[in-house]
């Protein structure tokens, strides 16, 4: 029997049990894919978001301004990339005016700090990149940007460095509450590789957290599957501006942002479509026209250097808050659902809040042991000229280049696999080190970091996948078909 | 203060940089020194096991690997220091001319290297599906064409067995051929514009031989399959390469080669402030192939991409002759400067300077044309007097064209120009 | 007389070429620049022949597989017959460019011969 299961290896099924991992108890994390960071946590805008956008005294709002205050201290003691960039939202005509007070108001009322409105001149005076269109804007200082694949990462590392286990490639198919013997109730977990037994469930699915829920509720909820799309522009265009631009909501619809990424490129989007199937994560020839001319409104010129673009789900529920807490009818079942924006910001404080709801119903006491801090992996890329030197002298193998866009070596890549919670697939590594993610799009990196892979793992190449099963990239060799 | 100096340093062991050693201590230069990220020489040509390699510099046709290896060969023969596994992360230039290069691998870890002259060969890398905005999905399956070519030729491993490719590059077209010839079934190559962006004798060869459909004016609209690719759809395109509702037909497949263009690998270039040209992607040279840098000079794909190696080899020994020039510190006065203007069809060409004090007896001027002609003519202008016109059959983006300008007859020209600024004009004519 | 229309492949410039024919018979050949594009038309209108480049597997070397190729061309409808006598094939490092890997394949009469040197 664990203490507590957790459905959903995203960053909010991460960031709770990175926080559950502080107290004594026997946590269990199950997740369909073969990673961390599968989801809606792989495909989103990266962004920090300070707090004035949600409707005060929701928990979007509460977890919002919580998260982006925890992400900035926990970027240091779990060390993952991030950036507080500050952000801009735009109004583009001048009847934008009054929506910009209101989301200053809005924000004060939320608690965010530092919050302005900057006037024209001083606009493009600190972003001159900014279209010349803009009449005023609401610059949020704490607004930032952050590495969403890391973070998610970071927190999943520091959980299992302090004993949480997760499994992959494992689905919940079912789940019967139920009471013991001595009238304690728990949860029996049907998953695709056996049946868990779990006191406490944490419903941290995504866009399949209304399944869960539903399965153990009568107080039913219902999210839709919301697509945005995105395009992700080489380095090149990255300086284009500093701060993260929003637009104003307006007749055009509610605006796309343009930003740099914490990597240093320049990211364009979403899109926002409501869609049926919760695993499509296509593109559309629609979606990624309309990202170009919504996001050019924002810039002066925004140049044509797409290296890739992608889609993300979000998982909106139909009363448009996160809905975190104990579900009343099913004590011990505990949802992080509708996680939409700012999901990625409040993740870290619904962790907090996850862990302590937990902590009482399970009058669980502090790990006297608990490790508090995670190192990521040496970036060679980022390093000075004397931490290059010292990471080549402690292994020989960060002096060889591996993905030459991104300066990612094979020490970095050895790293990946071989820590805790270690990469198994190309897409883990790339998340990881950042091998691929170059304007090349592993055009040269793939064939070599395929055998590196295959070799740590001791399994021949054939096997090696992208993203898990069937996603394999050899198909047997030569002339086996002839 | 460097770990170590050279004369002369050649960034990219490929045909680039080979020929343009061998040319550099042809020249009596000696201290040379080659730095390679591979752990061989010979660059792309290892995996370009195909023949049509060499007719023009040895009179034979050789594949990718014998034609690198004579160029090794040279090099090994006049004992040229070259490091293998070395990959330049940093170049910088300074006051005093002296270029340094911040390197690394394995053996020796980070290391500096100062020198009097660099020759830029650094070649060309594919242009991603990102950058051609597919929509669909993103499942393994989808490879560019020459990393399924180091799959197939290198490791002989099969990155598929149902093959759809776009784009007519000539390495999609190669690979049309070899993934046939190793046991896949290729279905078609879709071509987005309505001439192909290879070689004739590729589509001959490498499709018609084979049956593989070459469908111009066509696109992938759609990529199927979320963790491998199932198939495609492919789509006619009209006059402005928009997709036409209507002509889509889905291909069952399991993978999809890219082969839509090959874009020079210019990061080190950036790092040392060379100026750039925006049409080729690669660095501005004058008549010496010598970029905005003084001492750096530039050669093969990094410069432009070409279609034949042969001219790679050619460039990169003219680059290597003016290394061993600059560093032997040759003083000839610049002369006139001749700007070098491409217009009517004409996309570029390189060089786009020539300094008439530097000019050799001929210059060859390379340029490709931006849409497919036919029965047309290549007019070639200097200070508004016809140099030559060239009645041409047929030119294609895809096939590099050339001029060669006589020294004397420019000269000639020049005497008689009263213009202050003096100007090449290349263009398409009736 | 019958004119067939041809893109020379002996060489990348692809000179269009045009050829006569009266009764199969070869009666003339225009539009090439060189004597190969001339035997090549000739040859391509009565009896096509082609270069076959491809791999065999390696035994000990740096790398599974290495290069080869026709010594010289050979009919253009025994291509996938030459591919195939080629999977049988298996060669030990180190082996260089030029060393034979099939002699007379798929009964062509034309060996096969290593274009890649691994040691």
């Amino acid at each position: 029997m664990k203490d507590v299961t957790i459905i959903g290896a995203g960053v909010t099924g991460s960031a709770i049990a990175r926080e559950l991992s502080r107290l004594d108890l026997d946590i269990l994390v199950l997740e369909k894919e073969s990673d961390v960071c599968e989801g809606t946590s792989k495909a989103n805008s990266g962004i920090v978001h300070s707090g004035y956008d949600a409707k005060p005294g929701t928990l979007k709002a509460k977890f919002n301004v919580e998260g982006n205050k925890l992400i900035h201290e926990l970027s240091k003691t779990l060390d993952f990339p991030f950036k507080e960039n500050g952000s801009l939202v735009l109004a583009l005509e001048e009847e934008g005016r009054a929506g910009i007070e209101a989301l200053l108001e809005r924000g004060k009322a939320n608690g965010v700090p530092g919050l302005r409105i900057l006037e024209k001149e001083e606009l493009l005076k600190m972003e001159p990149g900014v279209s010349k269109n803009a009449v005023c804007a609401l610059y949020a200082p704490s607004g930032g940007i952050v590495c969403p694949f890391n973070m998610t990462i970071a927190f999943a590392e520091n959980a299992v460095d302090n004993g949480v286990i997760f499994e992959f490639d494992t689905a919940v198919k079912n789940i019967i509450g139920k009471t013991s013997e001595d009238g304690e109730v728990y949860y029996s977990i049907e998953t695709t590789t056996g049946i868990v037994e779990s006191k406490v469930v944490i419903n941290a699915a995504g866009v399949y957290s209304d399944v869960f829920h539903n399965m153990v509720s009568e107080d039913k909820i219902h999210i839709t599957p919301r697509k945005g799309e995105y395009l992700l522009m080489d380095k090149a265009a990255g300086d284009l501006v500093k701060s993260t631009l929003f637009q104003l909501p307006s007749k055009l619809g509610k605006g796309v942002l343009v930003t740099p990424t914490v990597h240093g490129n320049l990211m364009v989007g979403p899109t926002a479509e409501s869609i049926e199937d919760p695993e499509d994560t296509s593109t559309s020839a629609e979606g990624l026209g309309l990202l170009f001319e919504r996001g050019a409104l924002s810039v002066e010129s925004l140049p044509r250097l797409t290296i890739t673009s992608f889609a993300g789900l979000r998982a909106h529920e139909d009363g448009g808050d996160f809905i975190i807490g104990e579900v009343k009818d099913s004590p011990g079942f505990i949802d992080a659902a509708g996680i939409e924006s700012p999901g990625l910001t409040a993740a870290p404080a619904i962790g907090v809040c996850v862990a302590g709801l937990v902590k009482n119903i399970l009058k669980a006491s502090d790990k006297k042991d608990f490790i508090s801090t995670r190192k990521g992996i040496p970036s060679m890329a980022l390093a000075t000229p004397e931490e290059r030197a010292a990471l080549i002298a402690s292994d020989p193998s960060y002096a060889h280049v591996i993905c030459r866009c991104e300066l990612v070596t094979e020490g970095e890549i050895k790293n990946a696999i071989n820590r805790t919670l270690g990469a198994r697939t190309v897409d883990g590594i790339k998340r990881r080190t950042r091998a691929g993610m170059g304007r090349c799009q592993t055009g040269f990196c793939l064939a070599r970091t395929i055998p590196l892979l295959a070799e740590a793992l001791g399994v021949d190449e054939e096997e090696i996948t992208k993203s898990g099963k069937g996603s394999y990239y050899i198909e047997g060799k030569i002339k086996d078909s002839l | 203060m460097a770990d170590k100096k050279a004369d002369l340093i050649i960034i990219g062991g490929g045909p680039a940089g080979l020929a343009a050693a061998a040319s550099a201590r042809k020249e009596g230069l000696q201290d040379i020194l080659i730095l390679e990220r591979d752990t061989r020489l010979g660059g792309i040509l290892n995996q370009c096991i195909h023949n049509g390699f060499g007719l023009h510099t040895f009179k034979e046709e050789l594949t990718g690997p014998e034609y690198a290896a004579r160029f090794i060969k040279q090099i090994e023969d006049e004992k040229i220091p070259y490091m293998l596994d070395t990959m330049v992360v940093d170049i910088s230039s300074s006051e005093d001319g002296i270029k340094t290069v911040t390197a690394m691998n394995p053996d020796e870890g980070l290391f500096t290297i100062d020198a009097r002259a660099v020759i830029l060969a650094m070649g060309c890398r594919e242009r991603p599906r990102g950058a051609l905005n597919i929509p669909g999905f993103r499942p393994s399956g989808i490879y560019s064409a020459g990393t399924a070519q180091y799959y197939v030729n290198i490791e002989g491993r099969m990155p598929g067995k149902r093959v759809v490719i776009l784009g007519s590059g000539d390495i999609g077209l190669i690979m049309a051929r070899r993934m046939t010839y190793e046991g896949a079934k290729v279905l078609c190559v879709a071509e987005l514009q309505p001439y192909s962006g290879g070689l004739k004798r590729n589509i001959v060869q490498c499709l018609d031989d084979f049956d593989i459909p070459l469908l111009l004016s066509h696109t992938v609209v759609d990529i199927k399959g979320k963790k491998r690719v199932e198939g495609v759809t492919i789509a006619e395109v009209d006059e402005n390469r928009k997709p036409i509702p209507g002509t889509e037909v889905y291909y069952e497949c399991d993978t999809l080669l890219l082969s839509c263009g090959l874009i020079p690998e210019n990061e080190l270039s950036g790092k040392l402030g060379v100026r750039m040209n925006p049409v080729t992607n690669g660095a501005f040279v004058n008549e010496s192939l010598e970029t905005s840098v003084p001492g750096v000079f530039a050669c093969g794909n990094v410069l432009h991409v070409h279609d034949l190696v042969d001219y790679v080899s050619g460039e990169a020994s003219l680059a290597g002759k003016n290394a061993a020039d600059y560093i032997r510190g040759e003083q000839l006065s610049d002369g006139e400067v001749i700007n070098i203007k491409t217009e009517n069809g004409v996309r570029y060409s390189v060089p786009s300077v020539v300094r008439s004090g530097h000019m050799p007896d001929t210059l060859t001027v390379r340029f490709r044309v931006g849409n497919e002609y036919r029965d047309t003519n290549l007019a070639v202008y200097l200070d508004d007097e016809k140099l030559m016109k060239l009645p041409k059959r047929v030119m294609a983006p895809g096939e590099m064209e050339q001029i060669i300008l006589v020294k004397s007859k420019v000269m000639d020209i020049l005497s008689r120009s009263d213009r202050s600024e003096h100007e090449v004009v290349i263009r398409v004519e009736d | 007389m019958e004119t067939r229309e041809l893109t020379c492949i002996r060489c990348p410039i692809g000179c269009h070429i045009t050829v006569e024919l009266e009764n199969g018979e070869v009666r003339s050949v225009s539009g090439n620049s060189c004597p190969r594009g001339e035997e090549y038309a000739s040859n391509e209108v009565t009896h096509p022949m082609r270069t076959v480049t491809s791999l065999v597997r390696l035994k000990n070397g740096k790398r599974p597989v290495v290069s080869v190729k026709t010594k010289s061309d050979v009919p253009k409808e025994k291509m996938m017959d030459v591919v195939k006598a080629l999977k049988e094939i298996e060669l030990t490092a180190p082996v260089k460019i030029g060393d034979i890997a099939a002699e007379n394949v798929a009964d062509t009469g034309v060996d096969v011969i290593v274009t890649s040197n691994d040691d």
